[in-house]
């Protein structure tokens, strides 16, 4: 990522107002992240009090993992957001390459409906997808909180954007040397699209690690519950206002992902990048 | 006739999917909100516009729909703006505009209920850091939460905090993919700073904007996760969303009927962002 513009670089005074303005406003996002690291990171006497010197604990980590299941939660949320991103990118492959390669009637149509679910999402039919779940008999299991999203009209998209780049002589190759459908979409087009499935993993794991309501609706009990959820039950109920406690169990839900972010930052902003441009 | 097959066993899997949890209950919603709510020994039963009207006399719906399009006027200009300024700002020679990017970006890979604790704590009266700032200034205590005031503008906050980064990634792909070449004519021609800016750049950035436009949209019916820590819809419903109030109904008062009726709603809205997107994405953004 270089600077592209070499012209029009602002006068020594407004840079340096600007430059200000950048710093200021950088800071004003940091700031609740850094004043959480802060009251987690020291004992509850100096939650509200800045001095050099506080002395620093991790006592209120150890608190907060002992008060609640969070080692459930991380369970449930790590096989929902793996038994997720496995049905979108399959069955996301499968249909992509249906529309990207395939002439058939109705493909127009068929494409129209699915990306009619990039504006009606499941996340606002939360009362239908409900009473479904509980004629399917799967209310309070993972399975549940993931089906919905099984098949994700923004990753179909992006995947047939992604095949219809392929050059459609390689597919004729394949296909002379007596290849199958299947065997060439696994051996042509899914290894030139590696960047767009790591892109895609990114945008779908930091989703659903973070998606609350619907997984609030449709789970009630601890073996289910993913990360979210749980923080929500744990700090609005088990805590009172021990806000020590509630902000290490806050900055503990979210450090898998702010990790995974801070090692590969560069990834993450190109994958966003790269989702969002159509 | 193989071939013919093979594209529809292809899409089989992800269609089935996606018509029993997209299609089907968008459909149902509207059906069963035609429906009185089933109670025990009365089944649901056909009730005609019973619902609607309730929705009309209904003073908490007409506050979360205010609310709601308070919460979209108050999100969207300032996170866009925002968004445009960080992009610029990463995008130029900035000192550490590594760490910039950084710290502009960090809102969107935090789940939205975690920060919610923390501007929770961050607004709380007396012992947050926002009444600390304002002590120090010397001025007089608020609970920003607790006033039917203030509830909605704290609210806003949060969601412009949390959005703004994430919009910046767009503009700062675009800007990226504008040639230099434009700038260096744009000066030869005598342009200022600003007329770049006014003239090549922000028409040049109208496609990401619409795009980045219709997300935010989504997003204000859709964000509502921090309500749950920070409010709960309250005090008296001031800061009640209708995708809040559509979950309180559904399943706090467990009036399905009612809350079917109140989803109708939301999907309208939905509907209308969709027209719109058809209207003037596909048309405007012939730029590329």
């Amino acid at each position: 990522m270089t600077p592209t513009a070499t012209v029009f670089q602002p006068a020594p005074a407004s840079r340096a107002l600007e430059t200000a303005a950048a710093w200021l406003l950088g800071a004003l996002w940091i700031l609740p992240l850094a004043y959480a690291v802060w009251t987690a990171f020291h004992p509850a006497a100096y939650s509200t009090r800045f001095e050099i010197g506080a002395p620093l604990s991790v006592q209120n980590f150890v608190n907060a993992w002992h008060a609640a299941p969070f080692a459930r939660y991380f369970l449930n949320t790590t096989l929902l957001v793996a038994m997720v991103l496995a049905a979108q990118l399959v069955l996301g492959t499968l249909a992509a390459y249906a529309l990207a390669r395939f002439e058939f009637r109705g493909r127009d149509l068929v494409f129209g409906l699915i990306l009619l679910q990039l504006m009606v999402m499941p996340d606002v039919l939360i009362v239908e997808n409900y009473r479904t779940m509980n004629a399917l008999g799967l209310r309070d299991t993972i399975l549940a909180i993931g089906l919905p999203y099984f098949a994700s009209a923004f990753g179909i998209f992006l995947l047939r954007q992604t095949f219809k780049t392929v050059p459609k002589e390689l597919d004729d190759a394949a296909r002379v040397e007596g290849a199958s459908a299947l065997q060439v979409l696994l051996k042509v087009y899914v290894p030139l699209a590696k960047p767009v499935y790591l892109a895609y993993a990114l945008v779908s794991v930091s989703y659903h690690w973070n998606n609350f309501l619907w997984p609030l609706i449709v789970t009630n009990s601890v073996e289910t519950r993913p990360l979210t959820v749980g923080l929500q039950v744990f700090s609005s109920t088990d805590q009172g206002v021990d806000w020590s406690i509630i902000t290490a169990a806050t900055l503990m839900t979210s450090a898998p992902l702010l990790v995974g972010f801070l090692l590969f930052q560069r990834q993450f902003v190109q994958s966003f990048m790269r989702a969002g441009i159509r | 006739m193989r071939a013919r097959v093979t594209p529809w066993l292809l899409l089989l899997p992800a269609l089935t999917l996606l018509v029993a949890f997209t299609h089907w209950p968008a459909l149902a919603t509207i059906w069963d909100s035609f429906l009185s709510t089933p109670k025990k020994g009365r089944p649901a039963h056909f009730i005609g516009l019973d619902n609607y009207r309730g929705m009309v006399e209904d003073e908490v719906f007409w506050q979360a729909l205010t609310n709601n399009v308070i919460y979209a006027v108050g999100t969207i200009p300032l996170s866009i703006a925002l968004a445009i300024a960080m992009a610029l700002w990463v995008n130029s020679r900035l000192a550490g505009r590594g760490f910039l990017r950084l710290a502009y970006f960090t809102p969107t890979v935090l789940p939205m209920i975690a920060v919610a604790n923390i501007w929770l704590f961050f607004y709380t009266p007396q012992y947050g850091l926002l009444e600390q700032i304002t002590q120090a200034l010397g001025l007089p205590s608020h609970n920003w939460l607790g006033d039917k005031r203030t509830v909605l503008g704290a609210i806003i906050v949060v969601a412009v905090w949390k959005e703004a980064g994430f919009f910046m990634i767009f503009y700062l792909a675009a800007l990226q993919q504008i040639p230099p070449s434009l700038a260096e004519a744009a000066a030869l021609e005598g342009a200022s700073r600003a007329q770049y800016f006014r003239r090549v750049l922000f028409p040049l950035l109208m496609p990401t904007t619409l795009f980045v436009l219709v997300n935010a949209l989504i997003n204000s019916v859709r964000m509502v996760d921090h309500l749950f820590v920070m409010t709960r819809g309250g005090p008296d419903n001031a800061s009640a969303l209708l995708l809040y109030y559509i979950y309180q109904v559904g399943f706090s008062f467990w009036d399905t009927g009612y809350a079917a009726a109140l989803t109708v709603v939301v999907l309208a809205a939905l509907g209308a962002v969709a027209f719109f997107q058809i209207r003037f994405l596909d048309r405007r953004t012939h730029y590329q």
